[in-house]
């Protein structure tokens, strides 16, 4: 008898937008919290569906600019008032609105990199292995099918329960994922 | 169920009364800026010209955006077109009440004093272009283009409703690219006649563009107050979802950062030239009593709302935002008085009770005209072709259809 292979999580697959962001919505009223959906399009309602989770990545973002901005600005005041001072036009050498123009482009530096690199970070891109793929069919997740995985790593996951509630959903099918 | 189709008239009752208590307290300040004006005709003048340009700022900005949206599309303009469009039809309203200005040129404008001119070589020079006649004619130069985009686009708005015919907004939309244009280089010069030259010997290039910002971030304002307003009635309460709050929003504070963009540009270059010439202008609105004006304006015209515009929470829930919008709305108006005020009060800050007298009373008179103009279509373009995908979701999930075609 061979060992079955560990289980990722179960998948359900629905012909259009409406059922899978409908589905998302049942799965998340019945306390799934451990789900994703998969479409070849983006749909706004699916994450809202889902619980709406925030991320982290808005905060990220802030600390980033927060960072750029009091960074440009003491780069600014270090290079013309303290390490080397030169007199321009005879203004004084903490000339503020001077290096307004400099922090503000580090804000914005600062921001962008930090929200592209929290985005890395926190969705775990580039991953050049991941489970849902060993489901032959779900190569259509980028032509015309929706998916809805609830992953076993959620604590109300249970293989049978979890089925028989994912085909109460009317899904075209409902597969294993295999890890 | 209210069908999408009826008249605000007919869909929200409360039009009318608020239309006809808007009349009485327009006629009260009328009466009182009228004793105003006999009182101390300088100071009344002074304090229209703010209050006309910021009204005049709410009702462009809302058809610049209107045409913007006929250009750019989505969702976020198609809740909001017959605000924007009743707004435009304020614009013979305006017209009308540029003629206090025209007429109290000689009180306000000091290249219309022949003495002062006489002794001073600048103004000779310049007397080419700011003299009377060509003011004037320039001036209606101005409120012919203005009223010749909002009279056509507002037409065939009116043309694709009874029709539904997608022609209309092609051509709404051919007129709205030549019409930027058109709002671009006739504010540019409005501002640099009606208020530019109250000090005639000062010029800044980029001041036509910080006031069309400004009519921008005022009209947006307007607009979002409007929208909460609406939203808690029939037919709109079951349309408008916080996601259309967020757009406004995000593009308030869009706006927001515009503004102080090309504020500051304009005071980065002149601080860095450094030049007498160009430097007298910020001189008497930063070293004097009106310092703290300016100081004020740097906090809560730019550092407060862009901090709180940031937050999600506040974008997505109606009654902070209007708290927002009409917080905006206000430092809007004290930009224009700071940016007017210096020329007539050089020794520092004076506020006279025309000052906010005027602004109320213009206020009501437009707000008239705005309601009535409101009353008088459906509440939503139902055939603008954006119109799906704006309410797209909330048909979908089951709310009642629209009742046209």
């Amino acid at each position: 008898m061979k060992t079955p292979p560990t289980v990722y999580g179960l998948m359900a697959e629905f012909d259009d937008p409406a059922s899978v962001v409908a589905a998302a919505e049942r799965a998340h009223r019945e306390g799934y919290r451990c789900l994703d959906a998969y479409s070849p399009f983006p749909i706004e309602e699916l994450t809202e569906a889902m619980g709406g989770e925030h991320t982290r990545l808005p905060l990220i973002v802030l600390i980033g600019g927060i960072v750029g901005c009091v960074g440009g600005y003491a780069l600014e005041y270090w290079t013309q008032v303290v390490a080397y001072p030169l007199n321009i036009g005879g203004k004084p050498f903490h000339s503020w609105p001077a290096f307004i123009p400099v922090t503000f482009e580090c804000t914005i530096l600062v921001a962008a990199l930090s929200a592209v690199l929290g985005m890395l970070a926190l969705n775990g891109l580039p991953q050049p292995y991941h489970p849902v793929f060993n489901v032959p069919r779900f190569a259509l997740a980028s032509r015309n099918r929706f998916f809805l995985c609830v992953e076993a790593r959620d604590p109300l996951f249970d293989l049978e329960r979890t089925r028989r509630f994912l085909e109460t959903l009317s899904p075209r099918e409902v597969s294993t994922v295999a890890d | 169920m209210t069908p999408l189709t009826q008249t605000a008239d007919v869909a929200i009752p409360e039009l009318k009364p608020m239309q006809q208590r808007l009349l009485v307290a327009g006629a009260a300040g009328g009466v009182l800026s009228l004793v105003g004006a006999l009182l101390d005709t300088t100071q009344f003048l002074q304090s229209y010209l703010m209050a006309y340009m910021f009204w005049l700022g709410v009702t462009l900005g809302c058809l610049a955006l209107g045409m913007i949206h006929q250009l750019s599309g989505g969702a976020w303009g198609v809740l909001i077109r017959r605000p924007i469009g009743a707004a435009s039809r304020a614009l013979p309203l305006l017209t009308l009440l540029f003629l206090p200005i025209a007429l109290g040129l000689s009180r306000i404008y000091p290249w219309m004093n022949a003495d002062l001119v006489a002794h001073d070589e600048v103004l000779q020079h310049k007397h080419v272009y700011l003299n009377a006649p060509f003011f004037l004619a320039r001036a209606a130069i101005y409120f012919i283009v203005w009223n010749v985009i909002s009279f056509f686009l507002n037409a065939w708005s009116l043309e694709q409703d009874r029709t539904g015919d997608f022609r209309f907004a092609r051509r709404m939309q051919l007129l709205s690219g030549g019409g930027l244009v058109a709002y671009g280089v006739t504010i540019t010069f409005a501002s640099f006649d009606w208020m530019m030259s109250l000090e005639p010997h000062w010029f800044s290039t980029i001041y036509g563009v910080i006031i069309m910002g400004g009519q921008g971030l005022s009209a947006l304002a307007f607009l979002t107050i409007a929208l909460v307003w609406l939203s808690r009635r029939a037919p709109l309460d079951r349309i408008v979802v916080p996601a259309h709050f967020h757009d406004l929003g995000n593009l308030m504070l869009a706006f927001v950062m515009l503004w102080a963009y090309f504020s500051f540009s304009q005071y980065l270059i002149i601080w860095s030239g450094n030049l007498p010439a160009e430097i007298a202008w910020y001189l008497h609105r930063m070293e004097t009593g009106w310092r703290p004006v300016a100081v004020a304006l740097m906090l809560f015209h730019f550092a407060a709302p862009f901090v709180v515009l940031l937050s999600r929470t506040v974008k997505r829930q109606p009654e902070l935002l209007v708290k927002v919008a009409a917080a905006v709305l206000v430092v809007r108006i004290v930009d224009l008085w700071w940016l007017i005020g210096p020329e007539f009060h050089t020794g520092g800050i004076a506020i006279s009770w025309m000052d906010v007298v005027l602004p109320l009373t213009i206020g009501a008179l437009w707000l008239v005209v705005f309601v009535s103009q409101l009353r008088g279509r459906a509440i939503l373009p139902i055939h603008d072709p954006e119109f799906d995908e704006a309410l797209g979701r909330i048909i979908e999930r089951g709310a009642p259809p629209r009742t046209a075609h």
